[in-house]
């Protein structure tokens, strides 16, 4: 009798605060779906919002993924052979190496941007380009890549692997084609997940980096929530879970695979 | 009775190697030492990370020590009244934040840990699904919930006749930054419920030891580890996070809010970028902290 | 290197220490000369440096300044792992789990341009050696650690390599199947003739695989020779105690005999010594009547031990004395026992420190 009452607190604490954390965001769906939110649902079900949105801003969505898979693009090509470099050479400069890339996890954004704009804020073409967003992007996210990559290797002991290829006499370049990035393919994906997930939600760097014509999704976001009406910023929040939940479902389905194994 | 080698057997080759042996060497142009390679992968790393951010960091404690005050500028945090109470208010929200998300998170992730029960999977979704969510989003999902016409709002008008409303302020920030940790804390701890070795509870309670006695003797202290590093993270979050901030309010005084208006509005860049580099170095500081008394890594989120 | 001689070739180990970057010395400078074609046993505890020994020989530690290594006559010293042409057997079998068992087995010829025809044939030929038809379709993770053990074999020999480089390639099996793999190990290395470096801390591994073992302690050479040699003439107290089981006795030696405390042992040729240290094996030691025999003591214990029984016996020397009898002598606790041992069988050992 008494592990039951336990339980049922137990159960209905988490409950409520599953609630806290859910109700938001079907409020948050269901105004932007609705005619007139503060007449309620009985106003009528429309997508005019929703197309509103879009037709307002596509440039912004359209950037975020722009800007999102450039800095998948940059984290593969520089994070992976790095990962690899790091693992295999190890040493106290290794150690320096991941901790300064990992710093700007502990970091705020704001930091960052800031530093960033106080270095390259005068070269006009760069600072008005997105590619100055890709910047802060690969700065953020590059950690996640190297530590994804890095913790397959050390499951998998990619050295002795890498070493028997030698052995058998692949040079190092095949070597990495051929054992290393296989071998390192659910970090990879793992890692190319998390980076595209947080460069689409990114906001603490990019609202400072961002100019009028380099605007981001979620800059909009920030855009449409001060300035329009709140049926107009639901439905734009409403994209966003759209785009962003398919990817929260693919990560955590991969932590649920690497936590059988 | 030593010292005779025994005789050595060796069959015929021809049968082992039909063809003729095999050249020594694959691809002798690859001359390149695996030592040159590894620094050839390291080496783009190294150049991002220095030009796009150890430079710019250094750049930014320079100008930090480059205005009026000069390098009395990162006193000015401790030393001046209005950024000192906004660096305590900041202290004591994050702090606030930390204790009830923790207490939150273990009560339902040992509950869901220890139980299973139909529905478990969808209820563990429910926690977890808001982990990416950026913080400008969150501060709008609380708007939702507690603004001018928020759900609570509306509830309260109609039950006591009177609309609360309180998004705006600092307890709307303190519920964000509450909706923004909870989810990666009860990851962290549910893990950590998982890996505890159940034979501890049982011997606490072949000794005698109440349910309340073994959660208090020994499932906490077990859990230590994993509340000093998801505490660290919610800490150092809170202590940064802008989007929440930004998208409640207007007249919120934490740490963030005053940099973004120091250098934007007031285009104060030197005491901005001290107060950044300070506020750097406390997330950071935090972290490191709960690193070194848990052995394992720890990150702030964005 | 030609057909009619296999491919193996002689390895020359000349004055190749390694000192690794935080001081410690995981090898003193040794040569080591090793014949084309012969199994090589490197054994010892862990630690002794036998497995840094083997990784210089394959390429992937770079011995200490003044070291050298030559594979006939060519010096390979500067030259990486992957062009020195060696094939290598990993503790750990570091199979490639991206690959099927055939595209492992492949791989190595892969690298050298070898036509798909050619590799096909080869890879056959591969299986059927090792005894695992069947498998090559199949992933790393689907195999038992005897399967993977002979696909990293197959992989290994598969390029037709100089030198054999076996890392403890035994050591993760569990008892029986590691038995049962070290015969067929005997088997396929006698049969490919080929040069091949073998290293392990398990006695009985080297004495039934080694054509020479090299018995290494604390980073250096403790004793080099055949497995008769090593066994019956160890050169130090070390050897006599690592390679298999040993009594060590302590007596003075005077006219071709050891005094001990339960009588004496006549030795082959021996120089006079206040203190000597000698070694017996203990099925060297043959039970006998108490009368008329040199050395006697009582019966401690017996236990049986299937195909001998083995006796402990106490009062002959200054330590319990170790001996494997028949089973068809009957012997119970307590009785008074003459020992009997060749002359031969009782080795002196040098002084140490």
């Amino acid at each position: 009798m008494r592990d039951r009452l336990i339980f049922a607190g137990q159960l209905g604490f988490t409950l409520l605060v599953a609630a806290f954390l859910v109700v938001p965001v079907l409020l948050s769906i269901s105004a932007g779906i609705t005619v007139n939110y503060f007449r309620g649902i009985q106003s009528g079900v429309t997508l005019q919002w929703v197309a509103q949105v879009w037709g307002l801003y596509k440039g912004e969505i359209g950037l975020s993924f722009l800007i999102a898979f450039a800095t998948l693009a940059v984290t593969l090509v520089v994070g992976v052979p790095a990962a690899y470099g790091l693992h295999v050479r190890g040493g106290r400069l290794s150690r320096v190496i991941e901790e300064i890339i990992t710093l700007p996890l502990a970091i705020p954004g704001l930091a960052i941007a800031l530093a960033l704009l106080l270095t390259y804020g005068g070269f006009g073409g760069f600072r008005q380009s997105w590619l100055f967003i890709l910047v802060g992007h690969t700065v953020f996210t590059m950690p996640f890549m190297v530590r994804s990559v890095m913790a397959v290797f050390a499951s998998v002991d990619i050295k002795t692997l890498d070493e028997g290829a030698a052995s058998l006499g692949a040079s190092p370049w095949t070597r990495f084609c051929n054992v290393i990035v296989p071998n390192a393919l659910p970090g990879i994906l793992a890692g190319s997940l998390m980076v595209i997930t947080l460069s689409l939600g990114e906001f603490n760097l990019t609202w400072m980096l961002h100019t009028p014509l380099t605007k981001t999704l979620p800059v909009g976001l920030a855009d449409s929530y001060a300035s329009m009406r709140l049926e107009v910023a639901s439905a734009y929040t409403l994209i966003f879970f759209i785009m962003i939940v398919p990817l929260l479902v693919a990560m955590q389905m991969f932590a649920d695979k690497g936590e059988k194994q | 009775m030593a010292g005779t080698a025994r005789p050595r057997r060796r069959l015929c080759n021809c049968y082992l190697m039909p063809t003729q042996c095999l050249p020594a060497t694959g691809a002798p142009t690859s001359a390149m030492s695996h030592r040159s390679f590894i620094w050839i992968c390291l080496l783009p790393l190294v150049l991002v990370t220095v030009a796009f951010f150890v430079l710019p960091m250094a750049q930014l404690v320079a100008v930090g020590a480059d205005g009026p005050r000069g390098a009395g500028a990162y006193l000015a945090i401790l030393t001046e009244p209005r950024y000192r109470a906004t660096l305590i208010n900041t202290v004591l929200l994050a702090t606030a934040t930390t204790i009830a998300t923790l207490m939150i998170a273990t009560i339902a992730g040992l509950f869901l840990q220890r139980h299973r029960f139909p529905g478990r999977a969808v209820l563990i979704a429910m926690l977890t699904f808001p982990l990416a969510f950026p913080g400008v989003v969150v501060g709008f999902l609380i708007i939702l919930l507690a603004g001018r016409q928020g759900l609570i709002g509306a509830i309260t008008l109609a039950l006591a006749g009177e609309k609360i409303v309180f998004a705006y302020s600092i307890f709307g920030l303190f519920l964000g930054y509450l909706y923004f940790s909870i989810p990666r804390v009860i990851l962290t701890i549910m893990a950590a419920v998982q890996k505890l070795d159940r034979g501890l509870e049982e011997a606490a309670r072949s000794l005698g030891a109440s349910p309340w006695a073994v959660q208090r003797d020994v499932v906490l202290p077990a859990l230590v580890p994993a509340f000093v590093a998801s505490g660290a993270i919610a800490f150092a979050t809170a202590m940064g996070a802008f989007g929440t901030a930004f998208t409640l309010a207007t007249n919120i005084d934490v740490l963030p809010m005053l940099i973004y208006t120091e250098f934007t509005l007031a285009a104060n860049f030197a005491i901005s970028a001290a107060l950044s580099i300070g506020l750097g170095v406390i997330a950071w500081a935090i972290l490191a902290l709960a690193r070194s008394m848990t052995g394992g890594t720890v990150a702030a989120a964005g | 290197m030609n057909a009619i001689t296999g491919h193996g070739a002689a390895v020359h180990i000349i004055d190749c220490g390694k000192t690794f970057p935080d001081g410690t010395q995981a090898l003193a400078p040794a040569s080591l000369d090793i014949i084309a074609g012969e199994t090589l046993v490197l054994l010892g505890p862990s630690g002794c440096g036998k497995t840094t020994m083997l990784r210089i020989i394959a390429g992937l530690e770079t011995p200490d300044a003044g070291g050298r290594i030559l594979f006939d006559d060519t010096d390979v010293t500067a030259i990486p792992i992957e062009q020195r042409h060696v094939g290598m057997v990993f503790q750990s079998y570091a199979l490639f789990p991206n690959m099927t068992v055939a595209e492992n087995i492949g791989y190595g010829l892969k690298i050298r341009g070898v036509g798909k025809a050619d590799r096909a044939a080869r890879i056959a030929e591969m299986v059927a050696l090792t005894n695992i038809g069947g498998l090559e379709n199949r992933r790393i993770d689907q195999l038992s650690g005897g399967q993977r053990q002979r696909v990293a074999l197959a992989r290994a020999v598969a390029v037709r390599p100089r030198v054999l480089l076996l890392d403890e390639p035994l050591t993760a099996l569990d008892a029986s199947l590691r038995d049962r793999l070290r015969s067929e190990l005997n088997r396929l290395l006698r049969s490919l003739g080929i040069t091949a470096i073998y290293v392990t801390h398990d006695q009985a591994e080297a004495m039934e695989l080694g054509d020479r073992i090299v018995v290494m302690r604390k980073g250096a050479i403790a004793q080099i020779g055949t497995p008769r040699d090593v066994y019956f003439q160890p050169q130090n107290r070390f050897v006599a105690e690592f390679v298999g089981a040993a009594n060590i006795v302590e007596g003075p030696i005077a006219q071709g005999r050891l005094s001990l405390p339960g009588g004496w042992l006549a030795l082959s040729d021996a120089a006079d010594a206040a203190a000597a240290v000698a070694m017996i094996r203990p099925e060297t030691i043959g039970l006998v009547a108490e009368g008329g025999a040199s050395l006697c003591g009582t019966v401690e214990s017996v236990s049986f031990i299937g195909d001998r029984q083995r006796v402990i016996v106490t009062g002959a020397a200054s330590k319990p004395l170790t001996i494997d009898a028949p089973n068809g002598i009957n012997v119970e606790i307590g009785q008074r026992v003459g020992l009997s041992v060749a002359s031969a069988a009782v080795r002196v050992l040098p002084k140490e420190d």
